[in-house]
């Protein structure tokens, strides 16, 4: 049997069920390896003496039905966990310790799974490299001082480095995604309404999503089977008969159709990428996949779109951190000095940035100009892929326009870490599901991911088409345990 | 158009963020920048286009109104900055 921590979801749940390893010993793998790994950063809050009493608990009443049977898993800090601190990143949830549970973490302690402890993010899931993070930057295990994307920057770390089997993060513009491509993993961002929002810490309503964040295809269906539920709590959750997406899962893509957006094709963009996306609509038609040129011609209007439904969204969400009822406060003279004080001190700079665009925007004499508009621009954008998806079953496309950047690199302007994000915003902003998968790697070794794009509800086809590709690409990682101390 | 430095301090009023002069002008350039990016969106005629109102397409559900927790007065109270019984405390409003 190959080492505990490197093994896949499916296979740790086939161990445990057949026996042939213990939740315990499996939970404590996993507990070993991260005090070794501190230096990665991708925790901000350990449950690792409580995992350790839920795991013996599991062992010594087995229940092999469920989906996640006693399999430890860490969770991005965005989440809100029943009596663990829950920071989103922020100084101003420092001390906030959440007296309720999210639906979507309670779908996998339901299905029998154990929390090892809270993910680092970037700040209210604000960023693309895990740097707005108050609990300092996340270091990529592909290679030393590299950003493992963001926001769900300290989960796709995780999940590459062996530290957790599986994981679930958020994507508001690619914040699955980017990271997912970032460090060689899988990430799938599921149809807006598919996962429950209630217990998240809310960036904008509109376009956050949770998802699953795993090694291989073959987890990430396990993973999405577990969090995708119909929730009474979320008002734009929807009822619809989710599949049984492992149970379905399958290699024939035969005589589905792909789109190739030529509107993906971008300036600067490395060569290597458009190679592995050659690649990747080659091994398509090997699996017996029609190739359909289409067009998407509003995608440049996607980034700006973004920046302000985005912040808007944000500046109300975010008018709760007011320092009265929870989280962090900095006294003042008066109220409004309190309300002042708190926010300037809590919030981060990347943070406030979104907030102020979101105010400006919102702003009387503004709404017209920029929110309306970009509401009627989201309508283009979608309409795009309405037409698209009326002559083909999904869409390939590159995830990122680059590869992992250093550590600094971009911090200073936020428009460049905004680019990052180009691929992935259209999805969040049409509601569609999408999945990365590795593609291969550029020529510093660092991978490079493909998304597939598919239609609303259709996670099982993305899934699919996937699960054909992953097998024709044969990623290997092969990242080296430079991190690790005794 | 380009946003001045009082309009930064203006909307750090409404977003209740107080700002220094030098993080004022920080945010000046940063805000400019980004701005920047989203003026493309004047390139395209949308005076025929709906807005986009809901991503979802489904119409909000009824629910009955039922009590569902209770007692939960401790609860909501557990991560309040400053104690006291049962109320959340802040700066005197009324002189």
């Amino acid at each position: 049997m190959s080492d505990i921590t490197s093994q896949s979801l499916f296979e740790l749940t086939s161990n445990i069920k057949e026996k042939k390893l213990s939740s315990e010993e499996i939970t404590k793998a996993f507990i070993d390896r991260a005090e070794k790994s501190k230096k990665l950063n991708v925790y901000v809050t350990d449950n690792f003496e409580k995992a350790i009493d839920q795991s013996k608990k599991f062992d010594s009443n087995p229940n092999f039905d469920l989906k996640l049977p006693g399999i430890p898993i860490a969770v991005k800090d965005l989440f809100c966990t029943n009596g663990v601190r829950t920071t989103a990143g922020s100084k101003i949830l420092n001390n906030f310790v959440p007296t309720y549970e999210s639906t979507v973490t309670q779908n996998l302690w339901s299905q029998g799974a154990i929390l090892l402890g809270k993910l680092n993010c970037d700040e209210f899931a604000m960023g693309s490299s895990n740097e707005t993070s108050f609990f300092g930057n996340v270091q990529n295990p592909v290679g030393e001082n590299l950003v493992p994307g963001g926001s769900s920057g300290g989960s796709s770390a995780a999940v590459a480095a062996n530290l957790t089997p599986v994981t679930i993060g958020t994507d508001t513009g690619g914040s699955i995604r980017q990271p997912a491509s970032f460090t060689g993993t899988v990430g799938l961002k599921p149809t807006y309404g598919s996962c429950s929002r209630y217990g998240i810490v809310a960036f904008a309503s509109s376009l956050d999503q949770a998802g699953p964040m795993t090694k291989n295809v073959r987890d990430c269906s396990m993973l999405l089977e577990v969090i995708s539920s119909f929730d009474q709590k979320d008002s734009t959750s929807i009822d619809y008969k989710r599949n049984c997406y492992s149970k379905e899962l399958s290699k024939d893509i035969k005589g589905k159709k792909i789109g190739i957006p030529k509107e993906y094709r971008v300036d600067n963009m490395p060569d290597k990428i458009e190679q592995l996306w050659k690649n990747g609509i080659s091994y398509a038609k090997d699996c017996g996949a029609e190739i359909i040129d289409i067009s998407l011609p509003h995608t440049n209007y996607a980034l700006p779109t973004y920046y302000i439904v985005a912040p808007a969204e944000a500046s109300s969400n975010l008018a709760r951190y007011d320092g009265v009822k929870y989280g962090f406060r900095s006294p003042g003279q008066n109220l409004i000095e309190m309300y002042e004080k708190t926010r300037s001190e809590g919030f981060g700079d990347e943070v406030k940035r979104r907030i102020m665009i979101g105010t400006y925007v919102l702003s009387s004499g503004y709404y017209d100009a920029y929110y309306l508009k970009a509401q009627k621009v989201r309508q283009l954008i979608k309409k795009d892929f309405d037409d698209a998806f009326s002559k083909v079953d999904a869409i390939l496309t590159p995830s990122t326009p680059s590869s992992a950047f250093k550590i600094g690199e971009k911090t200073n302007d936020p428009v460049s870490m905004y680019l990052n994000d180009i691929f992935t915003v259209p999805i969040n902003l049409a509601g569609l599901p999408g999945i990365s998968i590795p593609a291969g790697k550029d020529k510093n070794n660092y991978p490079l991911g493909l998304q597939v794009i598919g239609k609303p509800f259709d996670e099982q086809n993305i899934l699919n088409i996937s699960y054909a590709l992953e097998d024709k690409i044969n990623f290997k990682n092969d990242i080296s345990d430079w991190w690790l101390s005794e | 158009m380009s946003i001045d430095l009082k309009t930064v301090k203006h909307i750090s009023k409404l977003a209740r963020i107080s700002i220094d002069d030098e993080k004022a002008n920080k945010l000046k350039g940063d805000l400019n920048n980004i701005f920047e990016l989203i003026e493309k969106l004047n390139e395209l005629n949308t005076d025929n286009v709906q807005a986009l109102t809901s991503i979802a397409e489904t119409t909000l559900r009824f629910r009955k109104d039922e009590i569902k927790s209770e007692n939960i007065r401790e609860n909501i109270l557990k991560n309040s900055p400053e104690e006291n019984k049962d109320f959340f405390v802040v700066p005197k409003v009324v002189e």
